[in-house]
């Protein structure tokens, strides 16, 4: 099985992975970060966005190998120490998670789309998160988090 | 309150659970792995109908990696059960046919389970399962209900019929009289759309055996671990409680979809038995939307009689609900007892008839889905109300009104069986419109219609009854299952708590609103507080979280053990204090003598409690833990308004819903913010089954809406913000106050939105849509009403 290496949340890995092997796979099953859902089948959901190189990615989409050498950041990465990133933060203080299942993707996305949009306007936020299906919340609170969120990030 | 921050009913805590949400260290049953872990793959129906002449595993089991593969000539055992028996209106029982895990000879929908592939990896498996050769007799499907219940077709031929049950409720010939005296009838057909949960996080399970012990263990998606350790237990496989325990984890989801005792729990729970090594099984979002129960799929004719003045004179209901190829847990019981009861909703219709047929077809079962009957019963009254108000020149909110039960009539006793305790109809109605600013809509409507867009405004006004339930009136109904809830209070010596509670979280936010109630009655701070829940080896006993029943009966259950816990602690302190239990004051966390200094706080009583030094031994025990199982006198009647505008661009259909309001009374708010998550989310799958969502079966029984690129999930651009408030009556019968709050949302909407869409449609002449209101459809409405 081919050798595989990266840093994942500022760490360096390695493993050995069948080539089919997908990057979600990789962090779930190989590195146990298990912060990274699987939702779908057809890379719908989002459940498995993480960033590869700074970008938001559906994690389900690419192979682990298409990963080599990336610089990769999941949900268990983004607090430093017990604080949290401004954007779980927002989530927090406002009600935008319930069962918590998309939600490691859905923060992951909504960072990406603030860092491509500072000041997003709520069609902007609703648009940018067409690519995650949440089933909890209605997306109203999810909304409200990262217009939260954006504003604390740009000052 | 504990440091001065208001963490008890009323406030707007924070949820205790979001951290390890938001940081990805939440434990979903997937997350899960066991030392020595297999992993199974199992083999379903690529037919919705079909013999099984034969199964032939050779090639497949010589694979590589393959530890065992099973099929249901291995698997003799019980069947999955029903829980709740339905009477037909001649006195018999409903058909109940087999259920089995592995097929027997034959499959009655797609995805059906044929073989269970166990091996070393889940590539492995998935690869041996294809080697497997079933030798199938592909037989015609019967699909749709109208056709199942002429015969023809059998799902199952030993029951001779399609029909499951044919159920009555009320005199027929009371409302028959009713409709012939009334001055007008209107007439309405309407089809409830079968939809599909689709809890975000898959259906999956790990499975267990300590040959040690004996003891089997099962990791599993539920709402409610100890049903499923019972039903599984005691009925399918055989196993005792004390050597079946069922752990439902972290539960990313559930909207009725994970009440069920599903055919690859037992599967694996037999596996894992035979071999003595952990498996385990995660669906795929395919095997998820063929598997899962679905919801609704009604099919309804109803008449409504009105006197000279708009007042209901009498309702008669027909309808026909699918229960697909095989009786899911509580199937039965959704278009009966959680439909037709629902009948009168917070009107004072004085006679309704209702005729329920239960009907098999060759689609997965369908059972409880957000809601269960009282969406199907709610938009079949505010669609029917709406159209007689349009055929009687009344005024939709006018009709209404004349007719709401007026809130000096509580109790109010309706003419299908409940009675309702509280409510306020018109205060919830009045404020909605306040919030949605109905006055202004003339002006935005003229807005739109010189953009060339048509809007519309929608009412519906329901009711519903939640918080199941009296176990009394539930068996007396049919209900094979007690229906009340536990709870236990563990006070630990230095004053820290764990509750432990029967209802399990699946994104409710039971971890902090159970802890507001504690801290709230023992001034004990949230961090010192933990719920405990899911696990059955850990939690005493329970019947689960569904039907808005975890704070209206498992919330009470922890109040009453708390009340417990505050009479056996005021014995302790008043010993110590020298002073009599009448003279003493608990108030924030503190005990004191009337009238003195005298002062003790709850975690000095903890501590004596462990430590009984100096001790009323001889009157009290020591330890301060007590449990209590709660069992509700009635259901609770949570209601409200919902007010929908829609903008339609009449061009291409393309419908938005532009402004939601909800005003509902859910009784005593004891989270704000976790309640208005909770209406939020109900209002947008209202608002996708209205304009959406839609499960299609072929007409040979092949789902065509298999995945997320066919199924349309409302998803963020496709919702409005929702406004939520709330018009308070006391629940009148626990001790709480409380109501419920899980289901509203999904049973107020969806009328309100087709009524929206119907009224923006009004110049163009369109009378009936179907939901979902899909652009397709509204375009087409607009061009039939044309021509």
């Amino acid at each position: 099985m081919p050798n595989l290496s990266m840093t994942v949340n500022g760490k360096a890995v390695q493993g050995e992975v069948e080539a089919r092997t997908l990057l979600v796979q990789f962090l779930r099953e190989n590195l146990d970060l298990t912060g990274t859902h699987v939702g779908c089948d057809t890379s719908q959901c989002g459940a498995c966005v993480v960033h590869v190189n700074g970008a938001a990615m559906k994690s389900c989409t690419m192979l682990a190998m298409q990963a080599e050498g990336a610089e990769v950041t999941t949900i268990e990465g983004l607090a430093d120490g017990d604080t949290l990133h401004p954007m779980q933060e927002a989530f927090r203080n406002n009600h935008g998670l319930q069962c918590g299942f998309c939600t490691p993707g859905m923060v992951m996305s909504a960072i990406d789309l603030v860092n491509r949009n500072p000041n997003p306007s709520e069609e902007e936020i609703r648009d940018g998160l067409e690519g995650n299906i949440c089933r909890c919340t209605g997306y109203h609170n999810i909304v409200k988090s990262v217009a939260e969120a954006a504003r604390v990030m740009g000052s | 309150m504990p440091d001065g921050i208001n963490t008890g009913i009323g406030a707007s805590v924070t949820r205790v659970e979001d951290y390890r949400f938001l940081t990805g260290q939440g434990t979903y049953t997937d997350d899960i792995n066991r030392p020595g872990q297999a992993y199974a793959y199992i083999l379903r129906s690529p037919h919705a109908h079909a013999r099984i002449n034969g199964i032939d595993t050779t090639a497949a089991g010589a694979a590589d990696g393959v530890v065992a593969i099973y099929t249901g000539a291995d698997m003799q055992t019980g069947g999955l059960p029903c829980g709740w028996l339905i009477h037909s209106r001649d006195g018999s029982p409903m058909h109940e046919p087999p259920h089995p895990p592995l097929a027997q000879g034959k499959v009655r929908c797609l995805g059906d389970q044929v073989a269970i592939v166990i091996a070393d990896s889940l590539s492995q498996a998935k690869a041996a399962a294809e080697l497997i050769e079933v030798d199938y007799d592909v037989l015609p499907a019967v699909v749709d209900m109208k056709a199942a219940a002429g015969g023809g077709t059998l799902v199952h031929d030993d029951i001779g019929t399609n029909v499951c049950y044919d159920w009555v409720i009320g005199e027929e010939g009371d409302v028959d009289a009713a409709l012939a005296g009334s001055a007008h009838v209107t007439e309405i057909d309407i089809v409830n759309n079968r939809l599909i949960a689709n809890a975000m996080e898959p259906r999956a399970a790990v499975s267990d055996f300590d040959r040690a012990t004996g003891e089997y263990t099962l990791y599993t998606t539920t709402q409610n671990p100890h049903v499923i350790r019972l039903l599984m237990g005691a009925f399918v496989l055989s196993i005792p409680e004390h050597k079946l325990r069922i752990v439902a984890p972290d539960v990313g989801g559930g909207f009725g979809s994970k009440i069920f005792h599903y055919a690859e729990e037992a599967i694996l729970t037999w596996a894992a038995g035979k071999l003595a090594r952990p498996i385990k099984w995660t669906a795929e979002r395919s095997e998820s939307f063929m598997t899962d129960a679905q919801g609704r799929d009604h099919v309804t004719t109803a008449k409504l009689g009105l006197d000279a003045n708009g007042k209901f004179t009498a309702l008669k209901v027909e309808t026909m609900a699918n229960m697909g190829a095989y009786l899911s847990t509580f199937a039965s019981s959704v278009p009966t007892y959680l439909y037709a009861t629902l009948l009168a909703g917070c009107y004072t219709t004085p006679v309704i008839f209702a005729n329920v047929k239960a009907i098999f077809t060759n689609t997965v079962p369908v059972d409880a889905y957000r809601g269960a009957g009282r969406p199907e019963a709610t938009y079949l009254l505010e669609r029917i109300v709406n159209k007689a108000a349009k055929e009687m020149n009344l005024d939709p909110v006018e009709i209404r009104t004349r007719n709401f039960i007026p809130s000096d009539a509580f109790p109010y006793q309706t003419p299908v069986a409940l009675q309702y305790d509280s409510g306020d109809y018109m205060a919830t109605l009045k404020r909605a419109q306040e919030l949605h600013d109905t006055a202004g809509f003339a002006a935005r409507r003229a807005e739109a219609e010189a953009r060339g867009k048509k809007l519309g405004l929608g009412y519906s006004t329901y009711l519903e009854a939640c918080g199941i339930a009296p176990s009394a009136v539930a068996g007396a109904l049919g209900a094979r299952a007690g229906l009340y809830e536990s709870a236990e209070v563990r006070v630990h010596p230095t004053g820290s708590v764990t509750i432990f509670t029967g209802t399990h979280s699946h994104g409710q936010g039971h971890e902090t609103t159970f802890a507001q109630l504690v801290s709230e009655r023992l001034g004990v701070p949230l961090e010192n507080i933990e719920i405990s829940h899911g696990d059955t080896n850990r939690v005493q006993f329970g019947m689960g979280t569904y039907g808005s029943r975890s704070l209206a009966v498992g919330g009470v259950a922890l109040d009453k053990a708390l009340d417990k816990i505050e009479a056996k602690a005021k014995k302790i302190a008043a010993h110590i204090l020298e002073a009599s239990t009448e003279d003493l004051e608990f108030n924030d966390g503190n005990f004191t003598v009337a009238g003195t200094d005298k002062a003790m706080a709850f975690g000095e009583v903890a501590l004596a409690a462990y430590v009984p030094h100096n001790y009323p031994i001889d009157e009290i025990e020591p330890g301060l833990d007590e449990q209590a199982f709660y069992d509700p006198a009635n259901f609770t009647y949570p209601g409200g308004c919902h007010i929908c505008e829609v903008e339609i661009d009449p061009a291409t259909g393309v419908t938005e819903v532009t402004k939601f309001t909800a005003v509902d009374d859910v009784g005593r708010v004891i989270n704000p913010m976790i309640v208005a998550g909770q209406v939020h989310g109900g209002v947008a799958q209202g608002i996708g089954q209205a304009l959406l969502e839609e499960a299609i079966y072929d007409p040979e029984g092949q789902l065509l809406t298999g995945s997320y690129m066919d199924y349309c999930m409302p998803r963020a651009d496709n919702l409005p913000s929702i406004q939520v408030a709330h018009e308070t009556t006391l629940c009148t019968h626990n001790s709480l106050g409380v109501k419920g709050c899980g289901e509203v949302g999904a049973i107020g909407s969806p009328p309100a939105v087709i009524n929206a869409v119907l009224d923006a449609l009004t110049d163009f002449g369109v009378e009936d849509i179907a939901m979902p209101a899909t652009p397709a459809r509204v375009w087409q409405a607009i061009q039939d009403a044309k021509a």
